[in-house]
C-alpha cells in the first residue's frame, strides 16, 4: 500500500524566507514525506525560486490534514485530472496509445479518487473497471477486446520506494554489481533475510515466500547438494528452473554425472553424454517427477528435496530441451503465466546461474521484492539491475560458491 | 520632500470587531480622536516636514483613517489593496479613485489574493517584508515581487494582536529595523536575522510592543512613535534619530497608530 499523495506547488522567496524549509518541516513533523521535484532557485535576488513537492502520507485523512497545514505558506494543490482509457480493438491487442508499465507501485485517477493497480508487474498494459473501481495489470496477450485499457500518461502516478528500514545489504538501495565486491557480508545479510522468512512463514505470515530461479549450472558446478539443503532446511518455498536444471540435477543422482562429468571424478565418462537423455526418459517412462521421488528412483538431490518439502516448482521449457521432462511447460506463454500465478506472496527472489531464467523473473517481479542475481557473467546481474529496482542485489561470482556459502551460512554442515 | 497619504477621523469608530483590539463597548471619544489626529498631523508637517495629501472620509467606513491599508505605491504605480474582511472591502473603491484622480497607473491583484498594503508590505530598498496569514496571502507576494521587481521575503504573523507586519516590524530610514521578535515563527526570526545584522536590530519589549512602538512613522532622522515607548524611544535616540512621541490611543482601540494612519506616496 503506497499511501495518499497530493502534488503542492510553492513559489516566491521561499528559500531565504525559510517557506519552503517550513513548509517541508511541517510535512515530516505531522507524519508525511515528501518528494522534491522541479526545484529552480531564482537566478538573482529579485528572481523568485519555484518547488514541486509531492506530498505523502498513509492515510487520506491525514494527507488532507497536511495540505491543510501547508497551504497557508503558499502550497497550492495541484489538481491532476483522470486516466484516459479506450477499449482494446481485439483479442490480444493494446489500443494504439496504451500505457506500458513499470515494475513500481502504481496507482491511477478514476473518477477523482486514486485506484491502486493491483498484479504490478513491467511491460504490461492497465485494465480497469470503472464501475468497480479497480485496476489491474494485463499482458498483451491475455487482453480481450473491448477490455478498458489505460492510455497516454495523464492520471497516472508511479510511487518510487521507499527507502527500505532494514539495515543490511538491501536497505543500501544500490544495484552496485561488481566482481570486486567482497561476497560475504552480501550472502551473510541474505541469509539472515532467510532466516527471518523462514520463521515469518512457519507463523503463516504472507509474503514471506522465497523464490528461487536457477540454471543448470548450480548442478555443473557442484552446487547440487547446498541446494538441496536449503530446500530440505526449508528456506526456499518455491523453484523456478528449466528442463535442463531438473534433468542434470536427477542425472547425478542417478549416475553421479552431470551432462557427462563425473562430478566426483570431475572428468568426463564413457557414454556419459548419454546419461542426461537416460534420465529423462526414465522419469517419462514412471510419469512424473514426484512419482520418481516417491517411488524411490530418485533419493536425493534438489527435485527430491522439493517433492519431498512440497516445494513449488514451475519448469519452463526452451527450444533446445531433450524430453522434455514431465512437467516442463513448453508454451512459454502459458510457462509465464504459470509463473505469474506463483509471484505472489514472494518476499526473496535468488535468481542463479541463468540468464533466461533470472531475466523472465526479473521482469514478473514487483520492484518492492529484493532480489539477489547471481552469476559468473557480470552481463546478466547488470541487465537485472538497469531495470532500476533499489532492492537488486548482484553478485558476479560461481552459483556453487555462492549456494555452499549461502547454506553454510545457514547451518549446512556437510 | 516625503508625501504621506492620511485620512481626517471625522466617521472614525469602532462599529465592528475584526482584530483583537477592537471592542464594540470600547467607544472611541470623538473629539480626542480628532485632536489626537491633528497633533500628528502637526509633528509630520512641521517636525518632521512632510508633506500632507487628504482623501475624503467616507461615512460609514470608520477605518479608512487607516490609509496605509489603501496599498502600495511606487513611483507613479499604485497597486490597490485587496482586504480581507467585507468591512473594509467597501474601502477599496475611494482608494482606487483617490489614486486615478492623482494620476497614479493603479494595479489590482486577482480578486481571491488578499492584500492589505503597506500595512504588510515593508522594507529597505533592496529587501521587502511581507506579512502574511492574518490578513494578507502569501501568495500575493510573488506577484508583487514581479510587479516590482523586488525580493520579497514573507513573514507568517503567529499572534493575531500583531495582525499587520506595521504593528511588529518598522525599517528605518539607516537601515536598522524597530521589530517584535516574537510575533513571527522560528523561520521567521531566522529570515530576519540572516537580512538584518544583529547590530542593525533594535529589539521592541513586549510592552511597548503592545503600545504600538513599531507602528512608528521613520522620515529621514525623524521617528514619530506613539507616546508610551520610553525605551524604545531612548534606542532610537542612541542611533541618532530624533524622536517624536505623540498620543495615539483613541487609534488603539481599533488596532493601530502612527504608521497605520499614513501611507508613503514616494
Amino acid at each position: 500500500m503506497t499511501g495518499s499523495q497530493e502534488t503542492v506547488f510553492l513559489q516566491g522567496h521561499i528559500i531565504d524566507s525559510l517557506i519552503l524549509a517550513k513548509v517541508l518541516d511541517t510535512i515530516l513533523m505531522m507524519g508525511g514525506t515528501f518528494d522534491l521535484q522541479d526545484v529552480k532557485i531564482g537566478a538573482t535576488r529579485d528572481a523568485a525560486s519555484q518547488a514541486r513537492i509531492v506530498v505523502r502520507a498513509p492515510s487520506s485523512r491525514l494527507l488532507a490534514e497536511i495540505l491543510r497545514a501547508v497551504q497557508p505558506h503558499g502550497a497550492a494543490i495541484e489538481r491532476e485530472g483522470d486516466c484516459r482509457f479506450e477499449p482494446a480493438p481485439a483479442a490480444g491487442v493494446f489500443p494504439e496509445e496504451f500505457y506500458a508499465t513499470t515494475h513500481l507501485p502504481t496507482q491511477i485517477r478514476l473518477d477523482g479518487e486514486w485506484v491502486e493497480v493491483e498484479g504490478m508487474e513491467m511491460d504490461l498494459g492497465i485494465c480497469v473497471d470503472p464501475a468497480k473501481a479497480r485496476a489491474r495489470t494485463v499482458p498483451m496477450g491475455a487482453v480481450t477486446a473491448g477490455e478498458l485499457i489505460v492510455t497516454g500518461r495523464d492520471g497516472i502516478r508511479v510511487t518510487p520506494l521507499a527507502r527500505p528500514t532494514e539495515r543490511d545489504v538491501f536497505g543500501f538501495m544500490e544495484s552496485v554489481v561488481s566482481s570486486e565486491r567482497p561476497h560475504q557480508p552480501v550472502i551473510a545479510d541474505i541469509a539472515r533475510r532467510m532466516q527471518k522468512l523462514r520463521e515469518w512463514h512457519q507463523q503463516g505470515h504472507a509474503g514471506a515466500k522465497v523464490l528461487l530461479a536457477g540454471g543448470p549450472a548450480i548442478v555443473h558446478a557442484g552446487g547440487r547438494d547446498a541446494l538441496a539443503w536449503l530446500i530440505e532446511a526449508g528456506y526456499i518455498q518455491l523453484l523456478f528452473c528449466g528442463n535442463a536444471l531438473a534433468a542434470h540435477d536427477m542425472e547425478a543422482g542417478l549416475y553421479g554425472t552431470s551432462l557427462g562429468y563425473g562430478l566426483a571424478a570431475g572428468r568426463s565418462v564413457p557414454h556419459g553424454h548419454e546419461h542426461h537423455l537416460r534420465t529423462i526418459n526414465r522419469i517419462r517412462a514412471i510419469g512424473s517427477i514426484q512419482e520418481a521421488v516417491r517411488s524411490g528412483v530418485v533419493t536425493d538431490g534438489i527435485m527430491a528435496a522439493c517433492v519431498r518439502r512440497e516445494v513449488k516448482m514451475v519448469m519452463a521449457g526452451t527450444i533446445r530441451d531433450d524430453g522434455p521432462l514431465p512437467g516442463v511447460i513448453t508454451d512459454s506463454m502459458e510457462a509465464q503465466q504459470a509463473m505469474r500465478a506463483e509471484i505472489h506472496g514472494v518476499g526473496l527472489a535468488l535468481l542463479v546461474a541463468s540468464t533466461l531464467h533470472a531475466i523472465a523473473t526479473g521482469n514478473l517481479l514487483p520492484a518492492t521484492i529484493p532480489t539477489v542475481c547471481v552469476d559468473v557473467n557480470p552481463a546478466v546481474p547488470t541487465k537485472l539491475a538497469d531495470r532500476g529496482s533499489f532492492q537488486a542485489v548482484g553478485l558476479v561470482m560461481d552459483a556453487a560458491s555462492f549456494l555452499t556459502e549461502l547454506a553454510r551460512e545457514l547451518g549446512w554442515r556437510p | 520632500m516625503s508625501r504621506l497619504l492620511v485620512c481626517p477621523p471625522d466617521y472614525f469608530q469602532i462599529d465592528y470587531e475584526i482584530n483583537p483590539w477592537m471592542r464594540r463597548t470600547n467607544a472611541v471619544d470623538p473629539a480626542r480622536a480628532v485632536g489626537q489626529w491633528h497633533a500628528l498631523m502637526d509633528v509630520l508637517v512641521h517636525d518632521v516636514g512632510a508633506g500632507i495629501e487628504e482623501i475624503r472620509p467616507v461615512q460609514g467606513l470608520p477605518d479608512m483613517v487607516f490609509t496605509a491599508n489603501a496599498g502600495v505605491v511606487v513611483g507613479r504605480r499604485a497597486l490597490v489593496s485587496r482586504f480581507r474582511y467585507p468591512e473594509r472591502q467597501r474601502e477599496e473603491v475611494y482608494f482606487e479613485r483617490w489614486f486615478r484622480e492623482q494620476g497614479y497607473e493603479v494595479l489590482t491583484l486577482d480578486k481571491s489574493l488578499y492584500f492589505e498594503g503597506a500595512g504588510d508590505l515593508l522594507g529597505f530598498s533592496d529587501t521587502w517584508f511581507g506579512g502574511y496569514r492574518q490578513r494578507s496571502d502569501i501568495r500575493a507576494f510573488p506577484r508583487l515581487g514581479e510587479i516590482f521587481q523586488r525580493e520579497i521575503i514573507p513573514l507568517e504573523l503567529i499572534d493575531s494582536r500583531f495582525y499587520h507586519l506595521d504593528t511588529c516590524f518598522c525599517p528605518l530610514s539607516g537601515g536598522e529595523l524597530l521589530y517584535f521578535p516574537a510575533a513571527f515563527d522560528s523561520y521567521g526570526q531566522a529570515a530576519i536575522a540572516q537580512r538584518i545584522p544583529e547590530a542593525r536590530g533594535l529589539v521592541v519589549p513586549e510592552e511597548e510592543a503592545l503600545r504600538f512602538a513599531c507602528n512608528a512613522v521613520c522620515v529621514g532622522k525623524h521617528v514619530v512613535i506613539p507616546a508610551g515607548c520610553p525605551r524604545t524611544t531612548q534606542r532610537l535616540e542612541a542611533r541618532g534619530y530624533r524622536t517624536y512621541a505623540v498620543q495615539l490611543d483613541e487609534f488603539m482601540k481599533s488596532g493601530g497608530a502612527a504608521k497605520c494612519l499614513t501611507l508613503a506616496l514616494d
